[in-house]
């Protein structure tokens, strides 16, 4: 058979070389799997959703003749005695962005192979994952009973309500499913189904370590949007 | 052996890429119905948006009817016209085309022609026609709901579409509808992060992104662009979805209805225009980008010529692909925007007309000096140039704010978007189907039911939406059940309101003889062979027709040129397939 290598000169450099490994055979992207491709693009498909919402929210909070109910009364807690602005929410952001090291760091243990400690951070990861989650519950409640619906809140323009209650249960659906699957793979992890290369119930492909790290990339987005989510609902 | 040097670092694989991993259908149900094969999934696509699009070609007969011979019709109350109206528009965009380019062709053409095995998650490529299912189910559902299916329009604009005055907007309607659009976006992503990868990451060694069939490049184009288009008619449809179940306002403004002020307050229905265009416009070419990809790739091949400008095409494919996402507003000039904002996407809409027009140039000057084979195929995408350069002409008179302003919601709209979304890609389709329906099946569609089905679908296309041009001109405004006996428009237009419903009616039927044809021709169609065009690309080049699971046997095929080989001098035939070894001709267009 002829030689293929005769149809592939010799890489270029500079611009031209990042243009021609692009358009290369097999892969445009060369050490990228496919699982972490697809990851990467819907995580962008995603950030359109997300982009939406908080551009319909933005429209909607310029647009209202009615005031907004100012943030850093609606959002404080009472608490020992004095109303602390923006506390739970502070709480809130902390845990989460620090799931986001935690998870980081599970995803390097699981490419030294440490089972035990990947499944501890995945575990703990999935804990913090879980609180927010229940703060915002618990945020939820206390809003509901101080008479804010999706149809109207006793501050202000009614688009308060509705714009929250979807944007932030958008972004705790994400949560809430994002610790479901953390909770899938660390199971895995812990059977050693990626050393077994065991296949998934589903789709029946074998499993590997990456699945942590693709794992940690939604995880990681989901932190990342909740920052705008954060700047554009109470610090606006 | 075949050696690869590799490119960038020692990360090339292997020929066969570990994640290449099949699932092997072990009963009937895994090898038929519930199958992970992208081949299977993209006829259950096909079978599916085809059956449903015929219920979007009857909606338009009972349409036309009432247009035609107005009053005759008891059933066609002015209720019924609108939710046959908005019922055909939204399965003829979403459900047919959409469903039938990338689901459909997509899912076939794909792998085969990167040559890959399969796509690279064949079970997300599973479900997401599953879950396209259950949004066609939704849809007919809403059918049988009490009240009926929305009559809003395929806009969906609020406020009306979900007050009581719309069909179906106080009633299950309008909510099946928003359901069923949420689920074949989930399912569409599905799908579309497959189709996406695949080509991306996915293909056979040899095969560059500038070697890659135009087909896929439009398609591939047109997912991305979906990817990214969906999500805005996804948040649209939650927040409508709120609007009408909670009682939010996201879109609704202050207003009273039959004297009773309602709870709403404060939304603003604008935003829902911005949202439903940011996906609406890039819509369009999401169904025109695969168009055009395939009908340079039957031109070329029945023309027996090397695509012209296939660099060119390509990057014709892309721009216009990034500059949908620009012009969205162009749909919205008579709703109030600012005078800048009317400049402005005036003038990007215009600028989309360079590269458009650069590819049809290309196609002409193809076929120029080509060994042109009027073959059923060709037939079908010469009429597709045809038609697509008459609704991108009435397309430049609807981009230009002050011409627009009373050609809006006129017939004359009716008349330009189906010339060039409506017309023009189920041209595409029909001739894309004629030329791949041998390696689906083994069998070639029968010629003479072809040349009938060609010619009635051509010409009554024409007789249909021609004349509407001239309806519109006059100002028949559009979705209106019964002009009546308004005094400004002519009697002409009644005249032709009857010829043009005959037309449709005739066009109508004739596609049953297509429907018929692929039928008969599976059991009685001349025996095709793997490649009865003697085409270049992959998929005709596959050890069996139709092609095996897996597609390729045991080695996967290895690329050496570009798809477009036809006529090379000295080579012993008039194509060169792109496994082939053979002569380097030196049109290996871009970075190998
Ligand atoms: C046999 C072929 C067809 C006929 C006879 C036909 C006829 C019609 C008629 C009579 C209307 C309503 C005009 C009005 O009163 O406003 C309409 C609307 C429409 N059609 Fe078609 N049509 C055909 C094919 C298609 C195709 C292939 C598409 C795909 C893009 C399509 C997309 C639409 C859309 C988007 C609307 C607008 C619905 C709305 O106003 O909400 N049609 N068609
Ligand atoms: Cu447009």
């Amino acid at each position: 058979m002829a030689d293929i290598a005769q149809t592939a000169p010799d890489r270029p450099d500079g611009l031209k070389g990042i243009a021609a490994d692009w358009a290369s055979d097999q892969r445009a992207f060369k050490s990228v799997s496919w699982g972490k491709a697809m990851m990467w693009i819907f995580l962008l498909s995603d950030t359109f959703v997300f982009g939406c919402f908080l551009l319909s929210y933005m429209t909607a909070r310029m647009s209202t003749t009615v005031s907004w109910p100012n943030s850093s009364e609606v959002f404080a807690l009472h608490m020992f005695g004095a109303d602390i602005p923006l506390i739970l929410i502070a709480i809130m952001t902390f845990v989460l962005i620090s799931s986001s090291g935690t998870m980081a760091m599970a995803v390097n243990f699981a490419y030294r192979r440490n089972r035990r400690m990947t499944v501890i951070l995945m575990l703990f990861t999935a804990l913090m994952g879980a609180t927010f989650v229940g703060m915002q519950a618990f945020e939820w409640t206390k809003l509901i009973q101080e008479g804010v619906r999706p149809w109207g809140n006793p501050w202000g323009a009614a688009q308060f309500g509705s714009s929250f209650f979807m944007i932030t249960g958008f972004h705790g659906t994400h949560v809430t499913i994002g610790v479901i699957f953390l909770l899938i793979v660390a199971r895995k992890v812990w059977r050693g189904d990626y050393d077994r290369g065991q296949r998934g119930f589903f789709t029946s492909r074998r499993g590997d370590y990456e699945h942590v790290e693709i794992m940690g990339l939604y995880w990681h987005f989901v932190d990342l949007v909740w920052v705008f989510i954060f700047a554009f609902f109470y610090l606006w | 052996m075949v050696e690869v040097t590799p490119h960038a670092n020692n990360a090339v694989p292997a020929a066969e890429v570990a994640d290449v991993e099949l699932y092997h259908p072990k009963s009937w149900w895994t090898t038929y119905v519930f199958s992970q094969d992208a081949k299977v999934i993209a006829i259950q696509y096909s079978g599916t948006a085809i059956a449903i699009g015929m219920v979007a070609l009857v909606l338009s007969w009972l349409m036309r009817l009432q247009l035609g011979f107005p009053g005759t019709f008891d059933f066609i109350t002015p209720e019924a016209y609108y939710q046959f109206i908005t019922m055909h528009g939204m399965i003829m965009v979403i459900y047919l085309l959409t469903a039938l380019f990338l689901g459909g062709f997509g899912n076939y053409l794909i792998p085969l022609m990167v040559g890959a095995r399969d796509m690279v998650f064949p079970y997300a490529n599973m479900l997401s026609y599953w879950i396209y299912l259950l949004a066609v189910l939704v849809l007919i559902a809403s059918f049988f709901a009490p009240g009926g299916p929305t009559g809003a329009g395929w806009t969906l604009y609020p406020p009306q579409a979900i007050l009581s005055g719309t069909p179906g907007g106080q009633a299950w309607g309008i909510v099946l509808m928003l359901v069923s659009l949420i689920l074949f976006i989930i399912g569409f992503t599905m799908g579309g992060l497959n189709y996406v990868v695949t080509v991306l990451q996915g293909r056979a060694r040899g095969m560059t992104l500038m070697r890659m069939p135009l087909t896929v490049w439009g398609i591939f184009t047109a997912t991305v662009m979906a990817l990214l288009a969906f999500p805005a008619l996804f948040v649209a449809c939650v927040m409508m979805l709120f609007d009408r179940l909670l009682g939010t306002s996201f879109f609704m403004p202050a207003l009273v209805e039959l004297g009773q002020q309602l709870e709403y307050g404060g939304g603003s229905p604008i935003l829902f225009q911005h949202l439903f265009w940011f996906f609406g416009h890039p819509e369009v070419y999401i169904v025109a980008l695969p168009a055009f990809g395939i009908v340079s790739d039957l031109i070329s091949t029945h023309a027996r010529k090397n695509i012209f400008g296939y660099r060119m095409m390509v990057w014709a494919i892309v721009i216009i692909g990034a500059l949908s996402f620009v012009v969205w507003a162009h749909h919205m000039y008579v709703s109030g925007m600012h005078p800048w904002f009317g400049f402005f996407f005036a003038t990007t809409t215009l600028i989309i007309a360079v590269p458009t027009a650069l590819k049809v140039y290309n196609w002409v000057l193809t076929l120029w000096r080509g060994d042109i084979h009027l073959t059923l195929p060709m037939l079908f995408a010469l009429a597709f140039i045809v038609t697509f350069v008459n609704g991108g002409l009435t397309g430049l008179f609807l981009g230009n704010v002050v011409v627009d302003v009373p050609l809006s919601d006129t017939m004359f709209v009716v008349a330009h978007f189906h010339m060039v979304m409506g017309v023009a890609p189920i041209l595409v389709i029909f001739g894309a189907i004629y030329h791949w329906y041998p390696k689906i099946t083994g069998r070639m569609l029968n010629e003479a039911m072809g040349q009938f089905h060609f010619w009635v679908t051509f010409l009554g296309a024409y007789a249909i939406f021609f004349p509407m041009h001239y309806v519109g001109l006059v100002g028949v405004p559009r979705r209106y059940p019964d002009i009546g006996g308004t005094s400004f428009i002519p009697d002409s237009v009644h005249t032709l309101n009857a010829f043009i419903t005959v037309a449709a009616l005739v066009v109508g039927f004739a596609q049953l003889v297509f429907l018929f044809n692929l039928f008969w021709s599976l059991k009685f169609g001349r025996d095709a062979g793997g490649n009865p065009w003697r085409a270049t690309s992959l998929e005709w080049q596959t050890p069996t027709t139709p092609p095996p699971h897996g597609n390729w046997g045991d080695t996967l095929p290895v690329v050496y040129r570009w798809a477009y080989d036809y006529s090379v001098p000295g080579a012993p035939e008039d194509f060169i397939a792109q496994n082939d070894p053979g002569p380097q001709t030196g049109h290996v267009a871009g970075p190998a």
